[in-house]
């Protein structure tokens, strides 16, 4: 049996790899100072680092992605907790019509979401940019927002919202004092996922751009398409790292939960 | 109790709202767009054609149409194979490292696709590490032409979509109680036998839920055919860009795209029975 469960080792392991091995390789030449290879080591360095930050444009863009993220992340988490809670505490017709709408951001690809957005936008004259680009990325966190959140409320003990409501609490206070307190790290959590979501949405953000907004993902795409660069490696190490950082912190202020399921 | 219909109204107002404006409307709108005719001067012209859909017939688009399916299709098998083995190793692994194995299953999920392309497109080029590796040990004397291949479109759908398998079958998986197969063991079956008669049917909404999970972005993510495969291989995905983008053609970019989706919901309502009980027993 022992040699089966080695088996069992390797194969785990070599998944591990295929998903791992190249952004650790992506990590590796990002220090490399050879400026064509993506395989010769010529030695460590850190000037695709510093070029990455007098790179202005780049820079910019950097700055707009963590503006629209910010909001964005902002607005989707007040709409998804208020519309978790309501989910939670209420009966009402077209609740499942919502669910399905719901759904089908989830399941549709980005890329419908996306032209739908775009025709929307065309079809009521507002202007591409800013505002479209939050618009979108409001609506792609949405469902991650109420499932997070929704998870959270299944699992509350439902008397002590009903004891609220015996000593007399109307809903709007029953949820000040009972329910927000106890779904805080649900919020949190919705809100770290709703900027990792902003800060990588190529796809829908690619079709309602404008040209005076420009942001990461779309910045990164240009490059990425023309071919592989060290400063590319150095850029996509700074946000692996970064989305990995959230992620994490998102899992943590989950955890008070009992299963390890998404 | 005035207070309390008030928060009511909010809570499920503002979503409501949201949904219908940002989600329902704009489909509807596309679905609509998609019976229009193309216009030079302003992108749409208000007569009302089938024209759209039965362009989609055409056999240069048939060709790219089938081909996307093609390659969607490839990509899921892939991922069942390399998937199946993985999670069911995983689901029955009684270890306290068990949630750090899940969570790096979990953190590709979260972690920007297009960059996760690029890493791929980084190993693949002429340079790269895999052809330098080969070159070394003398496997090859000239380097591998691997990128802008459809190969190499196939391995970083793969790499990107393989979390959306893994994740759902494991849920199936772990769910599967073990009795049921030492059950199978002590009525004479074999592992041959307990894994098809057994293990593979009380998994199969895991099945389901991930093949929708990675069939239908593998569809649609238009960056990847770009970046690896030099744009010689088209997806839908990029058959709707080039629509919507290039070509500006929008009432034919939306036929494609609502026949996109009327193929989703066609596979949702398919599978409807075991996506309901996948749901309520938590695996998607």
């Amino acid at each position: 049996m022992k040699s089966y469960s080695v088996a069992k080792r390797l194969y785990m392991l070599m998944v591990y790899g295929f998903l791992y091995i190249p952004i650790i390789i992506l990590i590796i030449y990002s220090f490399n100072s050879s400026m064509y290879s993506a395989s010769v080591w010529e030695g460590f360095t850190l000037n695709w680092y510093k070029k990455l930050f007098t790179n202005s444009p780049l820079l910019a863009s950097v700055g707009n992605s963590l503006l629209l993220a910010a909001s964005s992340a902002t607005i989707a988490t007040v709409i998804g907790t208020l519309g978790a809670v309501g989910f939670f505490r209420f009966r009402f017709t077209g609740k499942n019509f919502l669910y399905v709408l719901i759904y089908i951001v989830m399941m549709s690809p980005d890329i419908v979401m996306g032209i739908s957005l775009l025709v929307l936008f065309i079809a009521l004259n507002i202007p591409l940019g800013f505002w479209t680009l939050t618009i979108t990325h409001i609506t792609f966190s949405l469902p991650f927002v109420v499932i997070t959140l929704f998870t959270r409320l299944s699992g509350f003990d439902k008397h002590i919202v009903e004891a609220a409501k015996d000593l007399g609490a109307d809903e709007f206070r029953t949820f000040l004092h009972i329910i927000f307190p106890m779904l805080t790290p649900a919020v949190a959590a919705g809100w770290l996922l709703s900027f990792t979501i902003s800060m990588d949405d190529a796809i829908g953000s690619f079709f309602v751009t404008g040209p005076d907004f420009e942001i990461l993902p779309l910045r990164i795409y240009s490059m990425v398409r023309l071919g592989v660069k060290p400063e590319i490696n150095a850029l996509s190490t700074l946000i692996f790292l970064l989305s990995l950082t959230l992620v994490i912190i998102s899992r943590l202020l989950m955890k008070e939960k009992k299963d390890p399921d998404m | 109790m005035n207070e309390s219909k008030i928060f009511r109204r909010i809570t499920i107002g503002i979503i409501a709202f949201w949904l219908i404006v940002f989600v329902f409307f704009p489909n509807i709108l596309v679905f609509a767009v998609s019976f229009l005719t193309r216009d030079e001067a302003h992108l749409i012209a208000f007569r009302i054609t089938l024209e759209n859909y039965l362009r989609i017939a055409d056999p240069i688009y048939l060709r790219a149409l089938a081909n996307s399916f093609v390659m969607a299709l490839v990509t899921t098998v892939c991922c069942i194979i390399i998937a199946f083995p993985f999670s069911y190793i995983l689901s029955r692994i009684k270890s306290k490292n068990k949630n750090i194995l899940l969570l790096l299953i979990v953190i590709p999920f979260w972690t920007s696709a297009l960059i996760r392309t690029y890493a791929i497109k980084t190993i693949l080029t002429t340079n790269g590490i895999i052809n330098a590796f080969l070159l070394k040990t003398g496997v090859i004397s000239e380097p591998l032409n691997m990128l802008y291949t459809g190969g190499a479109v196939i391995v970083g759908l793969v790499y990107t979509l393989l979390p959306f398998m893994i994740l759902p079958l494991y849920a199936a998986l772990e769910k599967v109680d073990i009795r049921l197969i030492e059950a199978a063991h002590d009525l004479g079956a074999g592992k041959r036998q307990t894994f098809i008669r057994i293990i593979i049917p009380l998994s199969s909404p895991g099945i389901i839920a991930g093949s929708m999970l990675v069939f239908l972005p593998a569809l649609g993510l238009f960056y990847i055919p770009d970046i690896l495969g030099g744009s010689k291989t088209l997806l839908l995905g990029n058959l709707i860009k080039n629509q919507f983008m290039d070509a500006r053609n929008w009432p034919f970019g939306s036929a494609v795209s609502v026949t996109l989706t009327a193929l989703m919901a066609l596979l949702l309502l398919a599978n409807y029975r075991t996506i309901k009980s996948a749901s309520q027993k938590g695996i998607i």
